[in-house]
Formats: C-alpha cells, structure tokens, sequence
C-alpha cells in the first residue's frame, strides 16, 4: 500500500510541476522565446501574494485573484517594452536578456524581503486531507494538481477555440504572413506572455502555500518547468502535464529508497526520457 | 485621384537595390496586370505595397493618403490584402480557421488597435474607410470554391496546391478588401487548375475588389487586365492595354532585347 501512495502523492506533486511549465510551454509554443526569468518570475508571483495577505489580511486565494490581473500587466509590458526587441534570427539575445532578468529580480526580491524564508498561510486547509479508498491525500495537493489540470484544459480552449488562440498558432506559423492578416505580431506576443503570468500566479500561490520561499529557489523551480516541458514534447500542453507527472512520481519513487535521492531520481527520470525519445513523449508534428 | 498609385517607389535588401523608382496605379474596378521575368522586382512590389517591405511615406498612396511607411497589419486594415507568393496558409490551422483568421482582424477592432485610438495614434491611418463591401464571408468563399467546404476540417497545408490557392485567396477575400494583390497565384499549378483559379476573379471584381494580379504567364495576364505594366530588372519598361499592345514591345520590355 505504501507504493500506491507514493505514487498517489507523485501524480499530485507532477501537478506543481506541470502549473510551474505550463506558462513556459505556452511561450516557448509561441514565440520560441526560453525564458530563464521564469522561475524567478513565479518566486515574484509568491511574493506579491504574500504582501496581499499580509498589507490587506486577504486569504491567499483571493489575493491571487488580485495579483493575476497585475501579473498580465506586468508580462504584457515586459513582451512588450523588452523582450520583443530580442526576438529574432538569433536565440542568444532572449537567453542574454531573460538570464539578466532573471539577476536582477532575484536582487530585487533579495533588497525588499531579505533572504528570510516566507511562507503563505491557508490556515487548516494546509493539513486537510481526504480519505481516498486505501490513500490519503491532502487538499492541498489535489487542488494544485485539479488547477494544473483546469489551467492546461484552458489554455488548450484559448490555443484551439478562440480568436486569439488563431492567431497565437498563425504568429507562431509565419509571422510575416500573420501580418498580411492584420495581426501585430507583437502585441500577440505580449498578450501571450501576460496569459502565461497568470498561469504563473497560479503556480506561485501553490508553491507560496506548499514550502518555504526566499528569493533564491526560482532558478531550481526552472530545471524542474524546463524538464516537464522536454519531457512532454515541445508545444505540447497535455505533454508537459506529463512532463510533471513523470517528475514528480520519479521524485516521490526516489524518495521513498532513499531520502537522498529525491531531486536525483527526477533528473534522472529526465535524462532517461530524453535517451529513449529525445524530441519528448507528445512532439508537436510540425516543428 | 487613383485608388491606389506608387511614386518613384524604390525599395532594398540591405545593400541590393530592388526597385528603382516604379510608377503604377491601380484605378477603382480595375484589374491590373504585371508581368515580367523572375527578379524583375514583381514581388518586391506586392511587399512594398502590402507592407512587408517598409517606405518612405510618400512613395505609395491609397485614395491619397500616404501609405507607404505603414506596417502590414495596419496597410490591411485599411482595405488592402495580399494573396502571397507560395500561398503560405498557416500549417496548425485547418482550412476554415485559416479563411476566418482573414477576417477577424479587419474593422480596427482588438485592444491594441482601442488603445491605439485613445492614446492618438493611427486613428488617422486606420480610416473610418471604405470597408469594401462586406460580400465575402464562409459562406460566400464556399460559394466561390465548394471544394473548401468539403476540406473545412482538413489542415490548410494537406490539400494540393490548386486547392491551397483557393484557400489562400480565399482568406484574403474575407477582409472584404477594396485592393486585392495576387503575387504568382498560378506558380506551379497546372493549367487546368489555373483556369479554375481565375474563373473566380470576375466574381472578386463584382464584389467591389480592384485587383493586380502578378504573373510570369504573359498570355493569362492579358486574357484578365485592363492594364498591363511590363517589369524587368527593378523598372517599369511598358505600359498599356492589352489591345494595344504588341507582341515584340512586351517581349523586349520583358527580356530586354529585340524579339528575332
């Protein structure tokens, strides 16, 4: 029994990972744009949260319902005004500017809130668990993977369904020709990015509510968004929640062995995708 | 006034000089014409005018206003879309989604053109214009090409390419356009395929589209135009109508050298 629920407790975990991907993976599905300040863009998430809860005593999730529309504004802006210069032939200049970024807010963070470790309370939602057949699992973690889930069914129906969604495909198709059609690739661009930090927000809250935070951990929290992304095939959504999955189960597995081995065991679990099927389980056809 | 004319239009790749001071209008309900050999300087043209390639202001003109620094997006937003050379249809979307990707942009209405509006800008270029006619949408386009309808769900690229044509016109049928560019719609195609390709332009005509179409195929061109311009090496060497003109002007215009 105690296998089942290591792997139950994996599942759920691979749903952090998958929500920590999930905006990578819309990006990079779009624009070809590998955002190293994602990490540190989710840490930023956490942190304004957590002022919402303290400044203004708001639950966590309500202050996240709060701090997703400053997030799109804030990603808006930075595709905008930033990282649409750096879009081009070349993928060195976004890999430059996104690692500075990356720098820069992790000072920031470091300046403002010191490198104590914070934490976002939920009051008893934090130890609730539930009584699933021979496992239990915690609220907490069956929420953050029904989010992964829900977050990945959404954006999917934008990607697929809608106007915008169109012309996210179109841009990412031939921007050139996106523009005959009236589309300004860059406002799409920005639009994407200010979509992707809402995914963000939502990644930061579990992971503000789950552990411990300071403005060092997001360049760990990349790896782990980065190989859910490899691990599912580029542009694939439904494959980076995969991605997660297979992380965090490697990850819980690992752990159960041997303590030591639970960042080990998911890095390796990575690797050994990437040698069986090195353009990751769900590639999309075209690229 | 034309509805639409270039002056002394040039245009770069970097160091290459691809068009050296052209001059061409287009007047409302006609179709024009040009010809000329590969890198004459016929696609550059299309680009110029359509906005891909950016120029100074005044080189290009629609009903009189200075189009010819405008970016793409904005030049089709005021009623001028291009069919492009090789068709491009979008590969991720399928057939119908890249018909109506040709439309939803049109009319200045998304957050960016608002925003746009309330800070100032482009209100003046982006026209309380003309918007064609509203004649084309789906239900038009399948009119025009019933094979489209039957392929709706297929991915635009695994049709054959006299289809691809059709979609890719198609699309730009659906902004409702005022100019319609055709760059090399019958490149590749066989005959009789390109004999169903343009059996639909009396149609586009009808619709309030004027029409310059860009062919290698000289016989076509003249069977369809009002007005023809010749093209070699980055000029304009003839004009005329097709009546009026002869064989040996258009092949000299055409290879620059006297016909045998």
């Amino acid at each position: 029994m105690i296998w089942v629920d290591t792997i139950v407790q994996g599942v759920l975990l691979g749903g952090l990972y998958a929500l920590f991907a999930a905006g990578l993976s819309l990006v990079f599905g779009i624009m070809r744009l590998v955002n190293l300040a994602h990490g540190d863009l989710i840490v930023m998430g956490a942190y304004l949260i957590l002022v919402l809860v303290t400044a203004l005593g708001l639950g966590p999730f309500l202050a996240a319902l709060v701090a997703a529309p400053v997030m799109f504004l804030i990603g808006w802006s930075l595709q905008k005004f930033v990282l649409n210069r750096t879009l081009g032939e070349d993928i060195l200049p976004p890999l430059l500017v996104t690692f500075g970024l990356s720098i820069v807010l992790q000072n920031v963070l470091l300046e403002g809130f010191s490198a104590d470790s914070q934490r976002i309370s939920a009051g008893a939602l934090e130890t609730a668990s539930l009584a699933l057949g021979p496992v239990n699992v915690g609220v907490m973690p069956l929420m953050t993977f029904a989010s992964a889930v829900l977050v990945i069914v959404a954006l999917n129906q934008i990607f697929y369904r809608t106007a915008i969604g169109r012309a996210f495909r179109a841009t990412s198709d031939d921007a050139v020709t996106a523009s005959l059609m009236g589309i300004r690739p860059g406002r799409v661009f920005a639009t994407a990015t200010g979509i992707a930090m809402v995914v963000v927000t939502i990644a930061a809250l579990y992971l503000g509510v789950r552990a411990n935070f300071d403005p060092s951990i997001g360049p760990a929290r990349l790896i782990y968004a980065f190989e859910a992304v490899i691990i599912g095939g580029l542009g694939s959504l439904w494959g980076t929640l995969a991605g997660g999955i297979i992380i965090g189960v490697a990850q819980t597995v690992g752990a159960a062995i041997n303590p030591e081995w639970q960042i080990l065991a998911g890095h390796v679990a990575f690797l050994v995708v990437l040698l069986l099927r090195p353009r990751g389980l769900f590639p999309r056809g075209s690229d | 006034m034309s509805l639409l004319e270039t002056h002394g239009l040039t245009a770069f790749y970097g160091d290459f000089q691809a068009l050296f001071g052209v001059d061409i209008r287009l007047e409302r309900g006609e179709t024009v014409a040009i010809i000329g050999a590969n890198g004459a300087g016929k696609t550059t043209l299309m680009r110029s005018i359509a906005g891909v390639l950016r120029n100074a202001p005044g080189m290009i003109r629609h009903d009189g206003a200075e189009v010819g620094a405008l970016p793409a997006d904005t030049v089709m937003k005021r009623g001028i879309a291009m069919v492009p050379e090789g068709r491009r249809l979008f590969p991720s979307l399928s057939v119908e989604e890249n018909l109506v990707i040709g439309g939803q942009h049109k009319g200045g209405r998304d957050f960016g053109d608002r925003l746009d509006a309330m800070l100032g800008r482009g209100a003046a270029t982006l026209a309380a214009h003309a918007h064609g006619s509203g004649y084309w949408t789906l239900e038009t386009v399948y009119a025009l090409f019933p094979i489209l309808e039957e392929r709706k769900d297929n991915p635009g690229t695994a049709l054959s390419g006299g289809q691809q044509q059709m979609v890719a016109i198609g699309r730009a049928l659906m902004s409702n356009p005022e100019v319609l560019l055709c760059d090399e719609i019958s490149l590749g195609l066989a005959p009789v395929v390109i004999k169903d390709i343009y059996a639909a332009l009396p149609k586009i005509k009808e619709s309030g589209a004027s029409v310059i179409v860009v062919e290698q195929d000289i016989g076509q061109a003249l069977k369809v135009a009002d007005r023809v311009y010749c093209m070699m090496e980055g000029r304009v060497t003839l004009e005329g109508r097709p009546g009026e003109i002869g064989r040996e002007a258009i092949h000299e215009a055409y290879f620059g050298a006297k016909a045998q």
